[in-house]
């Protein structure tokens, strides 16, 4: 079955071009050569450099391929593992002779993608299939599913890569094999000279069907609305980043498509996934995704489970018109008290959701006490890519 | 010398707080949470009372 989701790239397409051309194969100490000349970083969500990654790694043991993707707005990583589990197979057999880890897998949530990556992984590359979840993809989650145990996040340190496992998500290792295959030089050649290359954003929202782009680094936002809606005057706002960056007023359209830019804003590039917004109200919004990550949070550490409940509740009370301003005190205050109360990053961005709120909108939150919002309408940003 | 309390572990009874105040606080849900990274010389005898009195061991070293 065909992806369904339209593609389409902003310049000349790299990941999108389906080339299975035999090629050879770099010593293992040129690898992290190449990740470091390339200037290859990471496509889960930190952009952290992969060269560092490799070389900080010692004694490693399993080289995991992550492709779980829990965000909801995000279509990537299931783009990649079903239509070019190829290239991301390549990228972490090249992975794993860089750090020298006996073990690889392929670890995802996508039944479609499973069923292909097991009739082309080669011996030695096992596939391991969990339940979709939103934490599902946190590294360590990754971890703990493979060593037998649930899909959940573990306390940090250890990560990982203290440990001796390497995880990379699937589109950075799809990203590796293209550096090998096009030479750092080449591989440069498009992106910004802190983020080189291309790279995968999901859009969806303002009424029309959602497309998956390729486009190079440091583009605007606003330059790939643009092809993906013919305009860019009905956009009134962005929830950016998938989950973990908020709202963002219409002027994001503005940002060039890097960590950095958006890190300036408060905000974070995450996975490249963008709702966009025209005419929502972000208060209804934030409490769509409010309300998802007090459902899908691991229930596992308390200041999350409680602090998203309250959130969530709070933000629906404003919804529909029956909260106070003490309420509104209180959101404030727990969004600033929930960064890093958790083993993984779900209440950092219920935290970065309720401050892009009152940095963005604080007029608009003040307006929603003790009044219903006409404009808060229930949405479902989940973009579906099953199996029909 | 460093501590860290594992969040999914932590029940909120407040031995923490109770035995190095200067080390550990209780966040907004009543969850203990580490307010020196570094434990400064002073406070390391009173962070290992912690440690050892946590009923739920949710504090280790790192």
């Amino acid at each position: 079955m065909r992806f369904p989701i339209t593609v389409r790239s902003l310049g000349a397409p790299r990941l999108l071009l389906d080339e299975t051309a035999d090629e050879g194969e770099p010593a293992s100490s040129e690898i992290v050569q190449i990740a470091e000349a390339a200037g290859i970083r990471g496509r889960g969500g930190a952009g952290f450099p992969l060269a560092v990654k490799l070389r900080s790694i010692t004694a490693a043991d399993l080289v995991i391929a992550n492709g779980a993707e829990g965000e909801p707005t995000s279509v990537k990583d299931r783009f990649l593992l079903r239509e070019r589990p190829a290239l991301v197979l390549r990228g972490l057999r090249l992975a794993a002779r860089a750090v020298g880890a006996g073990r690889a897998c392929v670890y995802l949530s996508d039944h479609a993608a499973a069923v292909t990556l097991r009739r082309l992984a080669p011996d030695g590359v096992d596939i391991i299939e969990v339940p979709p979840g939103y934490v599902a993809g946190e590294e360590t989650a990754a971890v703990r599913a493979i060593g037998g145990g649930p899909a959940l996040p573990t306390a940090k340190p250890p990560r990982p890569w203290q440990s001796g496992i390497l995880v990379c998500n699937v589109e950075t290792l799809a990203q590796l094999a293209l550096a090998a295959r096009l030479g750092p030089a080449a591989y440069r050649m498009t992106g910004t000279a802190d983020s080189p290359g291309t790279l995968l954003v999901t859009l969806s929202g303002a009424g029309r069907t959602p497309a998956l782009f390729e486009v190079p680094y440091g583009v605007r936002l606003g330059d790939v609305v643009r092809s993906h809606l013919g305009r860019v005057d009905r956009v009134t706002g962005v929830l950016a980043g998938g989950f973990a960056g908020g709202l963002l007023p219409a002027r994001a359209l503005d940002l060039p498509l890097t960590h950095a830019a958006f890190a300036g804003v408060g905000s974070t590039l995450g996975c490249g996934a963008f709702v966009l917004l025209a005419g929502d109200c972000p208060i209804g919004v934030a409490a769509e995704v409010a309300r998802f990550l007090d459902r899908e949070n691991a229930r596992q550490c308390g200041p999350c489970v409680k602090g998203l409940q309250g959130v969530a509740e709070t933000l629906d009370r404003l919804v529909i018109g029956s909260a106070t301003g003490e309420d509104v005190d209180r959101l404030e205050r727990w969004g600033a008290a929930l960064p890093g109360r958790g083993n993984c990053a779900t209440p950092d961005a219920a935290s970065v959701l309720i401050g892009s709120l009152f940095r963005h909108h604080r007029p608009l939150v003040r307006a929603h006490v003790g009044t219903a919002c006409p404009a808060c309408v229930p949405a479902d940003f989940r973009i579906p890519v099953e199996e029909t | 010398m460093r501590v860290a309390i594992d969040a999914s572990v932590c029940d909120g009874k407040g031995y923490c707080k109770r035995f190095a105040p200067e080390v550990f606080d209780l966040d907004e849900w009543g969850y203990g949470k580490v307010v020196r990274d570094e434990v400064p010389a002073d406070q390391q005898a009173n962070a290992m009372a912690a440690v050892e009195a946590c009923p739920m061991q949710a504090i280790r070293l790192v």
